[in-house]
């Protein structure tokens, strides 16, 4: 097992407010991790370090380091285009661009300057295809994405991401705005997509996070409380406070 | 047994009170704007009715070209042979919105697009209120500074033979209009949720790119309803084109020549016309058309936004 990104000693702030306090794990290779707490305790700021989203937030100051396959994403120069290329991100409610649906699928490449018609052609069936979708969408090409219902939006937002080829695919809270069948799916669509990407995905659901990862961490107030494999993390824990949370005490 | 109880309902007079009075303002600014349409048209009616007045003008010597020797198109009302063709004065009209649409539309939209998109917040605080103050400069000001200011400028840098020509008044125009288009627009690119920019930014593009490839598209139909907006304002303009055209009723296509708008030669005309005579109803059939025109504009707009958000967005 190897290791995908490591995370060394990271601290962020907001201001005067510090989100994550000293911070360190590893993120395995075509696993999927889940981070786990209450609102607040810093999991999506976690996640949004992990590919640089953050930056964009005014105010915030990171400090310490994140190796993406042994290189550190924070230096000055780190090519941002880059890292968001090796690393992917869904969001919590689905975003498709206001485009139509192959439109939306090829923006990623089309920013990287990708024009050839046919290859397009052939990189849009193929991420539906990842996605389950093509079936259903393969006559539905030109029509806005927007239309679409919110499940097969976030499918399409997932599938417009992996027709980049990303090498981690990060996911705040993807079902947050599903119903629990869509969220079925969404789920199983996991489990295949952990077998090339490695996987990062924030939750609130706990019976989520147990069911479709293979490792957690647990936050609390912007500290990393515990982290290992879900089964143990879940039957086991070694924190009085990890077991308040999955036990449903408090959160 | 059953237990009945009665709800009295009170006179809530108060609430009546308040509701009829934003129920009849709302009526008030309709049926003004019917009784505008009213008035306006009625006094255009000679002109396709009384005998007398149709032998002076109608709709042939409005809009066709007339048999004459030199020119086909004529606006002389005060001439011993009066000519009403009010084609001189469309074109003059169009030639200002043009102008005034080609100077404004581009500032205002790359503005708009700096303020909303790429400018620091303290940059944005600054612009902003700027070009908003811009909007309460009144037009007779603007005109001013076309007639004095920027017709001594152009002139000395172009050389032209006409100081006050429809290039002038267009760019004097566009002033005008430049607030309205900038705000519409930043209204609509602000409105672009920031969910887009992220999703945008997380495939790996750089802020040009969104800007450009998502959040454009999705403004497209706000954007779209500025341009429209603009349009109107201008093609109804009088007080700038009356100061800084030159007014001269000219039938050509050359934008240096002299022009005179319809909303110009109802201002400078209508106070001395004689009250029934074909002049006068040739000038209130000048603002009919006005008003229809802007009206039709503003409906087709309307449309075309609706259908671009539908495009866009998949709305039924």
């Amino acid at each position: 097992m190897a290791d995908k990104i490591v995370v060394k000693n990271l601290f962020v702030y907001y201001g005067k407010f510090q989100a994550l306090k000293e911070i360190n794990l590893t993120f395995t290779d075509r696993k999927i991790t889940a981070l786990i707490g209450p609102s607040g305790c810093g999991k999506s700021t976690l996640l949004r370090t992990l590919n640089r989203m953050n930056d964009l937030i005014k105010g915030v100051k990171v400090e310490g380091e994140v190796y993406l396959d042994g290189e550190n994403i924070y230096l000055n120069n780190t090519n941002l285009v880059e890292l968001r290329k090796k690393v992917g991100m869904v969001f919590q409610r689905p975003n498709p661009f206001p485009l139509t649906v192959f439109d939306n699928l090829v923006y990623g490449l089309r920013v990287r300057g990708t024009n050839n018609n046919r290859l397009l052609k052939e990189i849009v069936e193929k991420s539906l295809n990842n996605v389950w979708l093509w079936d259903e969408l393969k006559d539905k090409l030109k029509k806005p994405a927007l239309s679409l219902s919110l499940e097969q939006q976030q499918r399409l937002c997932l599938a417009r991401l992996l027709a980049v080829e990303p090498e981690v695919i990060l996911m705040d809270e993807p079902c947050s705005a599903l119903d629990p069948i869509a969220t079925g799916k969404i789920e199983e669509l996991m489990f295949e997509l952990k077998k090339e990407y490695t996987v990062v995905i924030v939750t609130h659901n706990m019976q989520q996070a147990a069911r479709v990862s293979d490792f957690s961490g647990f936050l609390l107030l912007g500290d990393l409380i515990e982290f290992g494999e879900t089964g143990k993390i879940f039957t086991a824990p070694k924190d009085e406070r990890t077991q308040d949370y999955i036990t449903g005490r408090f959160g | 047994m059953k237990k009945i109880i009665h709800f009295r309902v009170k006179p809530r007079i108060k609430e009546w009170i308040i509701e009829t009075l934003i129920r009849s303002s709302a009526v008030i600014v309709i049926v003004s704007l019917i009784l505008i349409f009213l008035f306006v048209g009625k006094e255009t009616l000679p002109i396709f009715f009384s005998s007398e007045i149709k032998q002076e003008v109608n709709l042939n010597r409005l809009f066709l070209p007339q048999a004459r020797q030199n020119e086909k198109f004529v606006w002389q009302p005060i001439s011993t042979v009066p000519k009403y063709s009010i084609i001189p004065l469309i074109i003059g009209t169009l030639k200002t919105t043009i102008i005034a649409l080609l100077f404004a539309l581009p500032l205002a939209i790359g503005a708009a697009i700096f303020t909303s998109e790429f400018a620091p917040t303290w940059l944005r605080e600054l612009i902003k209120p700027a070009i908003e103050l811009l909007a309460g400069v009144p037009s007779v000001v603007l005109g001013f500074f076309g007639l004095i200011v920027l017709a001594t400028w152009l002139q000395n840098i172009f050389s032209w033979t006409f100081r006050l020509n429809a290039i002038t008044a267009g760019i004097a125009l566009g002033l005008a209009i430049l607030p309205v288009v900038y705000t519409v627009t930043e209204d609509a690119l602000s409105a672009v949720p920031n969910s887009y920019r992220e999703g945008s930014l997380a495939l790996g593009a750089n802020v040009w790119q969104t800007a450009w490839g998502v959040v454009l598209p999705a403004a497209l139909p706000g954007i779209f309803a500025a341009c429209v907006l603009g349009f109107g304002r201008a093609f109804g303009e009088t007080m700038i084109v009356l100061m800084a055209s030159g007014n001269a009723a000219i039938t050509s296509l050359k934008f240096t020549d002299s022009v005179r708008t319809l909303s110009a030669t109802i201002a400078t005309e209508l106070a001395e016309v004689v009250v029934g005579s074909a002049h006068y109803y040739t000038l209130f059939f000048i603002g009919t058309f006005l008003f229809v025109f802007t009206f039709i504009n503003n409906i087709l707009g309307q449309w075309f936004v609706q259908r671009l958000r539908k495009r866009l967005h998949g709305e039924t």
